[in-house]
């Protein structure tokens, strides 16, 4: 609850500034609310949203962990969400458990492979992984458009966009979360996401592995000296966050439509970042904040419709408060001025940005 | 090359058009990382720029007061990242992003606020468009930052806050207001960058019309080794690239379409084989980043 703050400064920023432009922000919380749970299909669109979300924040949160920061959450997804477009389209005749597994390792593969480019080029040739994974995010965007409009186009659709691939591939054959919520696009990846994040936190907080990744985050030459190689952790976590990114890709492709669309991804990767830091990088924070900031994506684009000013952008202006919100929560704690109620929580570093 | 003649004065010409939103963007990024502040929120000054340049320029009538606007709402900008950045010590990085949230979310409100379209602006006269001048103008601040950063003492202030803080608080000089300076003329510059999309390349501001040139300047600079006129040569060949994927769109070499994706990309990958230090290293300020 340490970045709470944050982001109470940041919602309270952005109804400043509707407020500033004559609406009446408590008329726009009663939108936010009744937009994402209004309905079946509204709530259901939310819970998509949110599973992106988590697999996001968990990616960009276990970077942090060991003291990375990946903004490359976007590419990773982007590139995995390709490759398994790709995957099935080129192997059509794999038929249905066989088909499913090997789908899902080709995704995994795949982001693996976006996060350990950063993270070998960190490790062992010293560049700075901001860089690296910001660079990778326009490839992959590049790639993508490049299969895409020239090798993958829908010959049904005007728009760009990939054919839908077999149903061998996908889970909608037996999806119940879905039939709970008909014609939303959540998925069992919901679930699965749910499950990886609660994962994440017994991996951090029981596993040898996980302790020595935070190790490598809090000191790096502490680390080193009780034998823990910071190169070793340093690819570890950026793969394992390529690994979480892809998640993202996955419940789109196998989970809801079967195909790439061009900018099917709203920028999860970065609204991961405003998840990793709204949870200081805590697994089960992120399930609760995921759910926050996928109510107002959701309901921003409402908003444009029901109001007279805000457009469906709001939901960035909101991000982008939570993220100055954060960050100044960090110079509060570093210099002592402090509320009450957060008193008793030390400075945890692995949250310093 | 067949069609494509690239040694023509309009290939030239349109290498030259394409590169001058990068190098003010560059030269202003420049400005901010040897101060040692992380800059990725060039996208942001952009695109605040690009906005209010044709704001300004649609009121006033006059694309001249358009740029100088974009100017000074850019620097003015900036002064709420150096408040972040600068004064409450929050990471470069997250408050960079965040801001090129901020303006990506807060243009379009402002535009439906005032012109109450769905982000763009209305064109100005193609007549009041601004020529090659701004180009002109980008050579200028290049060989006037070049001075700037090596020859005058304020540049030597500016490279010792990135290189080495404390030997610049020894001196009995400000780091921090060293570094609040040099953020605003970044704001200021990256703006004019932005400005020179929406005046001179085109006639209005459309959304997200920067499309990643921010990023690309941040790779220029890199490229450039944090060197101002390295940097320029960087942006001059970026602009040839982009100004090649127009005239290559569709275009067979030898019975083979070179995909634009490829050449797109290329700046990106160049970026991150040369941090990789395959082409020696690049050099970054010793403090970047660093607190």
């Amino acid at each position: 609850m340490k970045s709470f703050f944050g982001f109470l400064f940041g919602l309270f920023c952005a109804l400043m500034i509707v407020l500033l432009a004559g609406e009446n922000p408590l008329h726009i919380l009663e939108i936010l609310i009744r937009s994402s749970f209004g309905s079946k299909y509204d709530f259901g669109l939310t819970l998509f949203y949110m599973t992106s979300l988590i697999f996001t924040g968990l990616s960009v949160s276990t970077a942090f962990k060991s003291g990375l920061f990946n903004i490359g959450a976007e590419g990773q997804l982007n590139f995995s969400a390709l490759c398994m477009v790709v995957f099935a389209t080129s192997y059509p005749g794999i038929t249905f458990p066989g088909s499913l597994l090997m789908i899902l390792l080709v995704g995994i593969l795949s982001g693996a492979i976006w996060g350990a480019i950063p993270g070998l080029l960190k490790a062992y040739r010293g560049s700075h992984e901001v860089i690296v994974t910001m660079m990778l995010n326009f490839v992959s965007a590049g790639i993508s458009s490049y299969f895409i409009s020239q090798k993958l186009q829908n010959p049904d659709s005007q728009n760009p966009e990939s054919a839908v691939i077999s149903d061998a591939f996908r889970t909608n054959s037996f999806d119940f979360l879905n039939k709970l919520l008909p014609e939303s696009p959540v998925n069992l990846f919901f679930i699965i996401a749910i499950l990886t994040a609660v994962g994440m936190y017994f991996f951090f907080t029981k596993s040898v592995l996980g302790y020595e990744m935070i190790a490598v985050g809090e000191n790096p030459s502490a680390a080193e000296r009780a034998s823990i190689s910071s190169k070793k952790f340093v690819v570890i976590s950026l793969v394992l966050s390529g690994v979480l990114a892809s998640g993202a890709g996955m419940n789109e492709v196998i989970g809801y439509s079967g195909q790439y669309k061009i900018g099917f991804s709203p920028e999860f990767g970065f609204m991961g970042i405003a998840v990793a830091l709204m949870s200081n990088n805590h697994p089960l924070g992120i399930i609760a904040n995921a759910f926050i900031m996928s109510l107002f994506h959701k309901g921003a684009s409402d908003l444009d419709i029901e109001t007279e000013t805000i457009t469906k952008d709001f939901s960035k202006i909101i991000q982008a408060m939570v993220l100055f919100g954060v960050g100044l929560q960090y110079y509060l704690n570093k210099y002592g001025v402090n509320f009450g109620f957060f008193k008793k929580k030390k400075i945890n570093s692995s949250g310093n940005m | 090359m067949g069609e494509i003649d690239i040694f023509s004065l309009g290939f030239v010409l349109s290498a030259l058009r394409v590169s001058t939103p990068l190098i003010f963007a560059a030269q202003a990024g420049l400005l901010s990382e040897k101060s040692g502040v992380v800059q990725i929120g060039l996208e942001g000054f952009m695109l605040a720029g690009a906005f209010s340049g044709a704001v300004f320029a649609h009121i006033t009538h006059s694309s001249y007061l358009g740029f100088l606007m974009a100017f000074m709402c850019g620097a003015f900008a900036s002064l709420l990242f150096s408040l972040l950045v600068v004064r409450l010590k929050t990471d470069a990085i997250v408050a960079g992003t965040g801001f090129n949230f901020l303006m990506m979310g807060l243009i379009p409100f402002l535009t439906k606020f005032i012109f109450n379209s769905t982000g763009s602006t209305p064109p100005i006269p193609i007549e009041l468009r601004l020529s090659y001048e701004v180009t002109a103008f980008a050579f200028a601040v290049v060989i006037g930052i070049y001075f700037l950063i090596s020859k005058t003492r304020w540049g030597y202030w500016i490279q010792f806050a990135g290189e080495y803080p404390d030997g610049l608080t020894a001196c009995g000089v400000s780091v921090e207001k060293v570094r609040w300076i040099s953020v605003f003329l970044c704001g200021g510059l990256a703006a004019l960058g932005g400005a020179s999309l929406s005046l001179f390349l085109s006639s209005a501001y459309s959304p997200l019309m920067t499309g990643g040139r921010g990023f690309i300047a941040l790779s220029a600079l890199i490229l450039g080794k944090w060197k101002p006129v390295p940097t320029l040569v960087g942006c001059l060949v970026f602009g040839i690239f982009d100004a090649l994927q127009i005239r290559l769109q569709g275009v067979p070499i030898n019975g083979f379409i070179i995909p634009v994706q490829w050449i797109q990309i290329l700046p990106y990958v160049l970026t991150i084989v040369l941090l990789a230090g395959f082409f020696g290293r690049s050099q970054a300020p010793a403090y970047l980043g660093k607190r």
